[in-house]
Parts: C-alpha cells; sequence; structure tokens
C-alpha cells in the first residue's frame, strides 16, 4: 500500500500545485508535500525492516489479457534508491528557493511529476510498467532544462531527448522480445521474464539492446557526449534531477534487468564493457582536470565516478554489488551537495568560470566548509560516504582482475587532483573584483545542506544500515548468475 | 573499563576538533588555548596509564568498538590493536603532539586564524592515532588519509597564498598517489588472506614460503604507500614545499608524526615484510638513496625550514635503510629520537623565524647566540643530536642502524656513514650561519630581535631534554646498556625474527672502531663547517650568483621538480587538452551528431519522392500492392 | 437461384477482376476527381459482387451482410468524396488532380 502512496502522492501534489498563483505558497506547499513524501519513505523503510521479505507489494489488473499488471513493490535495492529519491526531492526544492524561477506553479510541478516518475522506475515489478515510468522521466526532465535552462538550451535539450530516447527504444525492444519469450501465459510480471529460456544468440541480442539504453543513461563512455552539456545548461535543480537521480537509473536497471535476464551474456562481454568503463573513468578524469566551467567540471568527474559504479555492476560479485549500490546513493548526495554549492556562488557572483573566481572562503566561510564536505565526499576520503563505495567497488574489480582495479584506483589520484584545483582556485587565494562583495550562504540556505552532511558522514560511519538492507537482495539477483 | 580508556584515547581530539571547528567564530582564545592542548594531555595521560599497565591492556590486543563495513565474508570492524608497537607510537604522537600545542599557543597568538588552526591540528592528532591503533589496514588507512587531510589543510593554512595552496595540493596528490598503493595492497592482502586484520593476516603469514609472489608484491604495494607517505625518493618533492604551512606543523606532522607513519606501517607488518627479502632489499635501496640525495640537497640550500625538510628525508630515508636490513627496532627507535630532536628544531626554528619577523634565509641571520640564548641552547642539543655525538639520543638510534647494515653490507654501510657526515655538516652549517658571527639582517629586524616568551620556550626545554637523554631507552649491550626498547618490543617482532636468519653478530671490537670511524668523520665535517662559515666568509652567496656543474645541481636540488613538472605535468595538461578537444569533440561527439545528422540528411533527400501529384502516389501504392502479392505468391 | 448457381463460379471472379483492373486502371490514368470516385466505387461493387457469388455459392449468408456493410458505407464515403470534390472546385475551379499539388516536401 504504502508503494503506491509513494508514486500517487506526489502526482497529486504535482496536479494541485498547477492551480496555485503566488510563487510564496506554491514554495511552501511543494516543501512541505515533498518532505510528507519522504516520510512516507520512511515508513516504508520502517515497514520492510520490521516485516521484512513482504516486498510492499501492490498488484492490480491492468490489460490483463497482455499480462501487463500494475505492480509495484520494493526489495532492499529499490527502497535504497527511493529512499534517496525523496530524501534529495526536497532538498533540490530548498536550494532553489534562491532563485526565482518564472512560472514557478509549473516548474515545481515538473519537478514533483519527475520525483513520481523515479519513483515509479524503481517500484516497478513489472516490465512494461518498468519501461512507461522510464519514459516518463525524460517528459519533466525536458521541459525543465528546455524552459528554464541556459544558453543553446533548445538544442542540448533536444539532443539529450533524442539520445536517451532512441536508447530507451532498444530497451523496449528488448522487453517485448522477452516478454516472448517467456513460459505461456506470456507476461510482464518481473519473475515471468526473469525465468524467460533464451538461447545465447537472444541472450546477446537483448544484452546489446539493454547495455545500449542504461548506457546512454549512465552515462558510460562512449554515450556520454550529451552530459556535460545537458548538465551545464540546465537550471540547477535540473542538474542534480538529472545527475544525483536520474541516472542512477541506467545502473539499477542493470541490477534489475540485465543481470537476472542476461548474465551469460554479460559474464561474455564483461571484459569489454569493464574496458569501456575503465577508460571512461580516465578519460573522463582527465579531461575535468582542465575544465574551465564548474558545474562541466562535476559532470565529468561524474561521468568517472558513475564509469566506476558500472565497472563494479559487471564484475558480478557481492563486494562490487553492494559497493555500486552505496555508491549510487553516496553519489547522489555528493553531486546534489557540490551543484548545491555551486549554484550558490553562480547565484552570488554570476560566474561559474574558475578562472574569474578566487578567495571566496574569506568571504564566505561556511560555504567553504560545506564545499569542502562535499568535496571529500566526492574524493572518496573514509569515514565519508563515498570511501565506503568505492573501496567495496574496487575491492570487487580487485577480485575480479587487478589489473581492471588498479587503472580504476586511477580515479583516488585523479578526483583529488581535479577537485582540489577546483577548490583551491574558486575559494582559496586573494578576493577579485567579481568574489570581492560576496556574502556568506544564509542560515536558510545552509539548512539545505545539513541533511546531505549528516548522510555524508552517517554512510562513512556506519553504512551497516544501508548496507543491510541491501545485502539480501544484491544476494539474490546474484544467485542468478549462479545459477 | 580498559575498553574506555582505550577508546577515549582518540576521543579526546575528536571532540577538541568538533568544539573549535563548530564554535571557530565564537570561541575565545583563551579557551581554545586551553582546550586545544589539553585534549591531547588527556590523551596522553591515558597513553601513560595504558603504557604503565600495558600487561593489563595487551592480555587481549585488539579491542572492538562497532561492525564498520560488512559484506558477506568481508568483516572490517571498527577495532584498536594495543601493543608495544602501538603504545610506543601513541607516546610519542600525544607526548611531542601536546608539547608542540603548547607551543603553538605561542606561536600563533598574533594569528586570525587561531581556532581554525588547533581544530586542525586536533583533528590531525586524531587521525594519527586511529592510524596507530587501528586493527586492521582499513583503520588504518582511514587515519593514513585523515592524516593526508589535515597535513594539506595545514599546509594550506595561510590560503590566501596562492603558492602555499599549490605546495598543500602537491602534499595531497602525492600522497595519494601513495595511498593507491596502499589500498592496492590491502586488497591483495584480502584476497590472499581472506582477512584485512592484523592478528588473522599475521597469524596465517606465518606459514608462508619465504619469497612467495604474492607477499613479494603485497609488501612492494604497501611499500607505494609508504614512499608517499614518508616522503622517499621518488615522492620526496612535497615535503619541502610543505613548509608552506606554520612552523609547528612542520614540526608536528611534516618532522615528528605524519611522515613516519610509513615506517611504522613497515614494522607493523614486519612478518610480510621478513617473507620477502625482495622488498627488503628494495626498501634498503630506496631508504639508502634518498638519505645521502636529500642530504646533499640540504647542504646548499638557504632556507632554514628547507633544511630542516631535507634532513628530515634523510633521515627518514635512514629508517627505511634500518626497515631494509630488517631492524626493525632500530628504525623504531630512531623514529622515536628523530620525533625528539627534529621536533625540537623545527620549533627552535620556528623561534628563530618568530623572532626574526617572519625571515627563513640563513644568510639574513647571525649573530643570533647572544639575542635568543635559550634557543640557541636547545638548537645547540638538537644539532648535537642529529649529528650523532654521543651520548646524545641521536648519537644511539643511528648507531644501531649503521651496525645492522654493517652487518648486512659494508657497502651500504660505507655509503650510510657519508649520509651521517653530511648531516654533520649541513646542520651545524645551519648554527653557525644562524646563531655564530654578526647579525647580517636589516635594522629593523635587529631592533625587532627578542628571545620567544616561555610558552615557546619551555616546549624547546623539554623537548631538548628529550632529544638530549631519549637515546636511554636502548642503550646497547656495548654500553652496558639493557636495550630496553628491544625487549619491549620484541613480541611484536618475535614472529619475524623467528623466520629470518639472524646476521652474523659483529665482535664488540669491531662496533668500536665503526663508532670511532663514524664519529671522526663527524667530527671532521663539524671542524670543516666551522671552519668554513665561521672562520672564513666565503660561505654566503646571493640568489643570484653563477655556479659551476655540481653544486649548480645540487642547489637546484637536481632539479627533480622541473623534471616532473616536464614529465608528468605538462604532458597531463596536454593530455587533457587533447582528449577533450580533439577526441570528445571532434571524434566523438561528432560521431554522435553524425548518426543525428544522417537521419536529417536521410529525411531530406526523401522527402522529394513526395511530389504532390496524386496520380503517382496511386500508382506507388497500386504497384506496391501488386509487389505485396507477388511476393506472397512467390513464397 | 438456379441461374446464379448454374452458372460456373469463375466467370464470376473473371469478371469480377476484370470490373476491378478497369476500377484500378481508371483511377490511374483518369485526372478528373469525379471519374477516380467513379472508377473506386466500381472497385468496390466488384468486390460487393464477388461476396455475394460466394456468399451464395457457399450457401453462407454472411457475405450477403458484408455486402450491405460494404454498400453502406461506400455511401457515406461517396457523399464525403463527393463533397470534397465541390470544395476543391469551389477554391480551384477545377476537378483536375494533378492542379492539386501544393501539398509536398
Amino acid at each position: 500500500m504504502l508503494t503506491i502512496i509513494l508514486i500517487l502522492l506526489p502526482l497529486a501534489l504535482s496536479l494541485i500545485t498547477l492551480t496555485l498563483k503566488s510563487e510564496k505558497a506554491v514554495r511552501q506547499y511543494v516543501l512541505s508535500g515533498s518532505v510528507i513524501e519522504f516520510g512516507v519513505a520512511v515508513a516504508a523503510f520502517i515497514q520492510y525492516k520490521t516485516s521484512c521479505h513482504c516486498n510492499l507489494l501492490f498488484t492490480a489488473d491492468w490489460l490483463s489479457t497482455l499480462g501487463v499488471s500494475l505492480k509495484f513493490g520494493m526489495d532492499g535495492i529499490s527502497l535504497l534508491m527511493v529512499m534517496l529519491t525523496t530524501f534529495l526531492v526536497p532538498v533540490i526544492i530548498l536550494s532553489s528557493f534562491s532563485h526565482s524561477y518564472s512560472k514557478p506553479a509549473v516548474f515545481y510541478s515538473l519537478i514533483l511529476l519527475m520525483e513520481m516518475a523515479l519513483v515509479g522506475v524503481f517500484t516497478a515489478f513489472d516490465g512494461l510498467m518498468f519501461y512507461i515510468f522510464w519514459e516518463l522521466t525524460l517528459i519533466p526532465a525536458y521541459f525543465i532544462c528546455a524552459v528554464w535552462g541556459g544558453n543553446d538550451r533548445i538544442r542540448i535539450t533536444f539532443k539529450f531527448f533524442i539520445y536517451t530516447f532512441v536508447g530507451s527504444l532498444f530497451m523496449l525492444v528488448a522487453l517485448i522480445c522477452l516478454y516472448f519469450k517467456t513460459p505461456l501465459p506470456h507476461s510482464f510480471d518481473y519473475h515471468w521474464l526473469y525465468s524467460a529460456v533464451l538461447t545465447p544468440a537472444e541472450q546477446a541480442w537483448i544484452f546489446a539492446a539493454f547495455f545500449l539504453a542504461f548506457a546512454i543513461k549512465i552515462p558510460i563512455f562512449p554515450f556520454h557526449t550529451w552530459q556535460p552539456d545537458t548538465y551545464t545548461t540546465s537550471p540547477a535543480p535540473g542538474s542534480m534531477l538529472l545527475a544525483g537521480i536520474m541516472l542512477k537509473m541506467g545502473i539499477y536497471g542493470m541490477i534489475r534487468w540485465m543481470v537476472p535476464v542476461c548474465h551469460n551474456a554479460m559474464q561474455l562481454y564483461a571484459p569489454f564493457i569493464i574496458t569501456l568503463a575503465v577508460i571512461g573513468i580516465v578519460y573522463a578524469s582527465v579531461i575535468a582536470i582542465r575544465q574551465s566551467d564548474m558545474k562541466r567540471l562535476v559532470a565529468y568527474s561524474s561521468i568517472a565516478h558513475v564509469g566506476l559504479i558500472a565497472a563494479g555492476v559487471f564484475v558480478l560479485n557481492p563486494y562490487a554489488m553492494q559497493g555500486a549500490v552505496i555508491q549510487m546513493v553516496s553519489h547522489g548526495i555528493n553531486i546534489v551537495g557540490l551543484f548545491i554549492a555551486i549554484d550558490m556562488i553562480e547565484k552570488r557572483t554570476g560566474s561559474r568560470v574558475i578562472s574569474e573566481l578566487g578567495g571566496i572562503a574569506t568571504k564566505a566561510p561556511r560555504l567553504a566548509v560545506v564545499f569542502m564536505i562535499m568535496m571529500l565526499g566526492s574524493i572518496a576520503l573514509p569515514l565519508t560516504n563515498g570511501f565506503i563505495g568505492e573501496f567495496l567497488l574496487l575491492l570487487g574489480i580487485f577480485e575480479y582482475s587487478k589489473v581492471f582495479a588498479a587503472i580504476a584506483g586511477l580515479t583516488i589520484i585523479f578526483s583529488a587532483v581535479y577537485m582540489l584545483w577546483m577548490y583551491q582556485r574558486t575559494m582559496l587565494g586573494k578576493t577579485n573584483g567579481i568574489t570581492e562583495e560576496m556574502t556568506d550562504i544564509t542560515w536558510t540556505e545552509t539548512v539545505a545542506f545539513i541533511p546531505l552532511v549528516i548522510m555524508i558522514f552517517w554512510i562513512g560511519l556506519s553504512p551497516r544500515l544501508f548496507l543491510d538492507v541491501a545485502l539480501p537482495d544484491v544476494m539474490t539477483v546474484l544467485d542468478y548468475v549462479r545459477l | 573499563m580498559m575498553d574506555y580508556i582505550v577508546f577515549l584515547i582518540p576521543v579526546f581530539p575528536l571532540l577538541g576538533f568538533l568544539i573549535l571547528g563548530l564554535g571557530y567564530r565564537s570561541i575565545p582564545k583563551k579557551l581554545t588555548s586551553i582546550v586545544g592542548p589539553g585534549t591531547i594531555l588527556l590523551s596522553f595521560i591515558l597513553t601513560l596509564i595504558v603504557f604503565f599497565n600495558f600487561h593489563q591492556f595487551t592480555n587481549s590486543p585488539t579491542h572492538h568498538l562497532f561492525p564498520w563495513i560488512s559484506v558477506g565474508p568481508l568483516n572490517i570492524p571498527f577495532a584498536f590493536l594495543i601493543d608495544p608497537l602501538s603504545i610506543l607510537m601513541l607516546l610519542v604522537v600525544t607526548g611531542v603532539g601536546f608539547v608542540i600545542h603548547v607551543y603553538s599557543v605561542g606561536y600563533m597568538k598574533e594569528d586570525p586564524g587561531f581556532n581554525r588552526f588547533f581544530a586542525y591540528m586536533n583533528l590531525f592528532v586524531f587521525s594519527m592515532l586511529l592510524l596507530v591503533m587501528g586493527a586492521n589496514y582499513p583503520i588504518m588507512f582511514i587515519g593514513w588519509e585523515g592524516v593526508g587531510l589535515c597535513s594539506y589543510l595545514l599546509i594550506g593554512f595561510w590560503f590566501k597564498n596562492q603558492e602555499y595552496n599549490n605546495a598543500a595540493k602537491k602534499a595531497f596528490i602525492m600522497n595519494r598517489i601513495g595511498d593507491l598503493g596502499f589500498l592496492l595492497g590491502m586488497f591483495l592482502i584480502f584476497t590472499t588472506f581472506g582477512s584485512m586484520s592484523f592478528d588473522q593476516v599475521f597469524a596465517q603469514a606465518k606459514s608462508m614460503p619465504v619469497g612467495s609472489p604474492v607477499v613479494v608484491a603485497i609488501t612492494l604495494l604497501l611499500f607505494v604507500g609508504a614512499v608517499g607517505k614518508s616522503a622517499q625518493i621518488p615522492l620526496y618533492t612535497w615535503l619541502p614545499d610543505a613548509m608552506a604551512g606554520p612552523t609547528p606543523v612542520s614540526a608536528l606532522i611534516h618532522a615528528a608524526t605524519m611522515v613516519t607513519a610509513g615506517v611504522y606501517m613497515i614494522a607493523r607488518s614486519n612478518i610480510l615484510y621478513v617473507l620477502a627479502p625482495a622488498t627488503m632489499t628494495v626498501i634498503g635501496i630506496t631508504g639508502l638513496a634518498t638519505a645521502i640525495f636529500a642530504a646533499s640537497i640540504a647542504i646548499f640550500q638557504n632556507d632554514i625550514k628547507k633544511i630542516l625538510a631535507y634532513s628530515t628525508i634523510s633521515q627518514l630515508g635512514y629508517m627505511f635503510v634500518g626497515l631494509g636490513a630488517g631492524a626493525f627496532t632500530g628504525a623504531m627507535f630512531h623514529l622515536t629520537t628523530h620525533a625528539f630532536f627534529k621536533a625540537l628544531l623545527f620549533l627552535g626554528a620556528g623561534s628563530v623565524i618568530h623572532a626574526m619577523g617572519g625571515e627563513q634565509d640563513i644568510r639574513n641571520m647571525g649573530g643570533l647566540r647572544s639575542k635568543l640564548p635559550k634557543t640557541y641552547w636547545t638548537f645547540l642539543v638538537g644539532t648535537i643530536a642529529i649529528a650523532g655525538i654521543p651520548p646524545l639520543s641521536g648519537f644511539f638510534s643511528k648507531d644501531e642502524i649503521l651496525l645492522h647494515l654493517y652487518e648486512h653490507s659494508v657497502v651500504m654501510w660505507a655509503i650510510a656513514v657519508m649520509g651521517a657526515l653530511m648531516t654533520a655538516f649541513y646542520m651545524f652549517r645551519l648554527l653557525y650561519l644562524a646563531f655564530f658571527k654578526n647579525f647580517r639582517g636589516t635594522d629593523e629586524q635587529l631592533h625587532h630581535l627578542h628571545e620567544s616568551p616561555s610558552v615557546m620556550t619551555t616546549p624547546l626545554m623539554i623537548l631538548a631534554l628529550l632529544a638530549a637523554v631519549g637515546g636511554l631507552i636502548n642503550i646497547p649491550e656495548l654500553f652496558a646498556g639493557g636495550s630496553w626498547l628491544s625487549s619491549f618490543l620484541a613480541p611484536v617482532f618475535a614472529d619475524g625474527a623467528a623466520i629470518s636468519l639472524p646476521p652474523v653478530p659483529v665482535s664488540h671490537s669491531t662496533e668500536w672502531m665503526l663508532i670511532a670511524v663514524t664519529l671522526a668523520g663527524c667530527i671532521a665535517m663539524i671542524y670543516f663547517a666551522f671552519h668554513r662559515f665561521v672562520k672564513q666568509d666565503n660561505g654566503l652567496q646571493p640568489d643570484g650568483t653563477q655556479r659551476s656543474g655540481v653544486v649548480r645541481l645540487l642547489s637546484g636540488k637536481y632539479f627533480i621538480d622541473e623534471l616532473y613538472d616536464l614529465l608528468i605535468s605538462k604532458p597531463l595538461l596536454w593530455l587533457s587538452r587533447f582528449l577533450h578537444e580533439i577526441v570528445e569533440l571532434r571524434f566523438i561527439d561528432r560521431l554522435v551528431n553524425g548518426a543525428g545528422n544522417i537521419v536529417v540528411w536521410t529525411g531530406n533527400t526523401l522527402r522529394y519522392i513526395q511530389t504532390g501529384n496524386v496520380g503517382f502516389y496511386m500508382f506507388i501504392m497500386i504497384l506496391g500492392i501488386i509487389l505485396i502479392l507477388f511476393f506472397n505468391i512467390l513464397i | 437461384m438456379n441461374t446464379l448457381s448454374s452458372i460456373p463460379i469463375h466467370y464470376y471472379l473473371i469478371f469480377c477482376s476484370l470490373l476491378f483492373s478497369i476500377g484500378v486502371i481508371g483511377v490511374l490514368i483518369k485526372r478528373n476527381a469525379l471519374v477516380i470516385l467513379m472508377s473506386i466505387e466500381l472497385m468496390i461493387n466488384s468486390i460487393n459482387l464477388l461476396l455475394a457469388a460466394f456468399s451464395a455459392y457457399n450457401n453462407d449468408p454472411s457475405g450477403q451482410i458484408f455486402v450491405f456493410f460494404i454498400m453502406v458505407v461506400a455511401a457515406a464515403e461517396v457523399a464525403i468524396g463527393l463533397a470534397i470534390v465541390v470544395l476543391i472546385y469551389r477554391t480551384t475551379h477545377s476537378i483536375d488532380i494533378n492542379v492539386l499539388n501544393k501539398l509536398k516536401w
């Protein structure tokens, strides 16, 4: 029951928001609504923990002759993803209050619609539902970026839309193909799809189609070229939604669909895919070193980080898989924090260009501290959340191949290089004309950071709660590989 | 109860960090000067309690706090290990750390970032305590990276100066290169032994054959970590730059504690290293090369802190030489005495800099002996100690390493003695130039000269005392001593000692001879320095002087920084630009846009089929139907 | 009934095919929209006739039911078609389909 509430609540909120007129009313309404949504997610989490293995299923018939049903539920992995989504959305909304967007009702309504679609993706237990929500996320994302974005937004958003859409269509083909391979009566229920009997050739094709869809969404090198442009051009909340949550759909999809359905093909092509991911890590890190735009730098760092996660999924062992799950959460938190910090700098100075900034720490020590914490999480310092994920991922990859682990491990050096460079050039040093008049973040703005900081250290210090929730389901997923 | 005492040791500095960090704007300086050193003092007292009751604590050496990461067979508890080795390190870290904190109260008094400074320092001590107390490699790694972060924060403490920030960044990145090695070594340990806890790993390692490739690989990877952290060739260039930080930081982090973490880690993993003779050779050669390399650079430096920095690198090299020769106790002994006298020297240098109003160039000093008597006398003690003159501490520890080295290889011993002679020379050069003859600075500086307040000189005197008598903890049999430290640490190194072949012991007469040779050389060097820098005046050359080949190479620090810039930084930046502008924008992105353009082009071309002629459409339609029917018949 | 079934079925087939072909050719070669509409009617009717013939031949009335359906639909279609032709004539003063080539590319 809670599952369907989690999906319908943002939808209802989103529709009601459209009727509101004043910006203030919209803000109050949307923020409190999204906090309630988070409360529901926490309730779901508690229910899941106390009466475990109930999966909080919701089932209703829809196109029963085609075997499509409204089946939603949560296992440990989806639960973590839902928690991440519902946790980040209020933070993103709160951080956006420092800007005044035109047509606020529509803007916030789209954010809530996005939340609903994301929760739908993470809770769908039915292949077609998964696809429908997957595509649904594109619609608000498209409008948020295309209407409220920066320079050249139409061309960039169009590219983003078409690129990811092309990928998703391959996934649809794969799902339909899989549907016809299920035992009679055909069904899109995920257990049925898992039990489809496939020849090696069919597996390879389905693998390729799924991979294309997920690789573009994540994005894995060399399918990433939409990403830096889109992150840079989107308005800050849009970048946060895309980078913080939306790209996790790709990794989640890999764990949810690719591993159980085409694990043989995965094992067969893993060296190839991991090579791509590892190349992507080094490639994106090296490019990030010389970026001049802060947002673009973070965008490239994100390609490197998710490349590591993707490599971790493909080595198919419990450490890396657990690491991937926890790192999805951590990466979402860190990158949202970084984007918020960058947004606050941009709002105050009107610039995101690293060479134009400097000396912000003298003018805004509070901002400097939170930015530092986000950065430390991002470069995986022990006792922050990033370390847990990267440690497990690298350990898992090391078990698979020492060479891959050594190259992928370069990320810990490179991330320090570009992050510290950015920090030094923007935060440290002497102030200049642009940053001279900079003011520190207000307490209300600080409030947006506090939950993120808490989570960074919570996961870093005591990740057991999160690891334990996901562990049984990670093992279940990996059992398909062993069978 | 015992568990609580152990846990509280790192908790106090953490608390101090939280208090000072969260209230860095509102806490008055007076409170900070109590809280900052006070937390370290509490830790020190607890450490003393542990030390005096250490049999109770070492009965069950591992103290579990809570489970940290657990995934399937991987279980990493947050646990602390209390054994003689960690107790020794705890004493050094909290003891020397406390003294330096007290000194900082005076040194940083005028600084607007006073609270921030003590917050970072407390965080550093916390990280360092985790490093030495960790009962498994991951916990050690927390401290390992944590001290790197604090080092970064403190080197760049005066963050308005981008030069300092560059130094801080360089330190962090070079440390991270080592950390990657450490991380991979840790993974290899896990895949080999199925655990990362010291007790389990070492217990299993005992039954491994000597020289097995996997152990060699593990030890080499861990050694990469040590090279980064302890500033050995080739990752040493960050340490001289790290002198950008406030002087107490240089004393605490870049001399006494953090940089010795690599030595501690190898001593901790001694069983693994004993099993890998190949690695031991690598360590020995690296350490020896670093020892004389850094010492030769130090001879021609003019910045008082840079000289001490290169001296630190050189002394760390000696510790690694000792480790490479299997003298784990000797290395730990030298680590301890080095912590005393090098902290002393740095703090003394700080006192000089303080008095000189920020001047660090020894060419502009001179004659400070009469102006700063307390600083002079303590500095003199430190200099004699590091030069290895008996009966001060440096003599005993260096002698122990040299003796082991002699048992190992005479050639290496000879090279190491050369390094020791250089050490005596450059240290006394520093002493003579700074404290002897006439003052060479500006009148304003002369007017400003004053002895530091007692809050700074008292720590100097404490450290001078320790540097003088520190050698007593391990007086060898030769001098009718009990080798207390050796027997104290013996349980830690017992397993390793059982595996390794005991070297042929040297006779007492040979020992006497070795000591005599070294000592005679050192005294000759001191006299040479005296002759050159006090008697004559040709020791000073201004910056622009043209110099001949070797001197130019040495005073240019072998141009290693320039070499790294040329070989690593520049190509990396070039590669970054190449990947972004050529590969990314011209190739991959064009490929993607090209796929879109193909669709557009196809549409543009094919649309001309829509002629608008209805008859033509109908003709095509019927043709199509006929074709379909035809194919239907065919199939 | 007798007359109908006494004629062999392939006569109907040939006749209807001819009728259908005439309709097709009419659609293809004529430029007058009215004539094209009539040709389409011819095609529909040829199919109607064939349906009726098979229905009688197989003693199955459902074919003839279809014929009625088709006649109704065809009537509606002709009405719409003629209306379009009338509108076109009003705007262009022509019912030559080659004039209607504005909607292209």
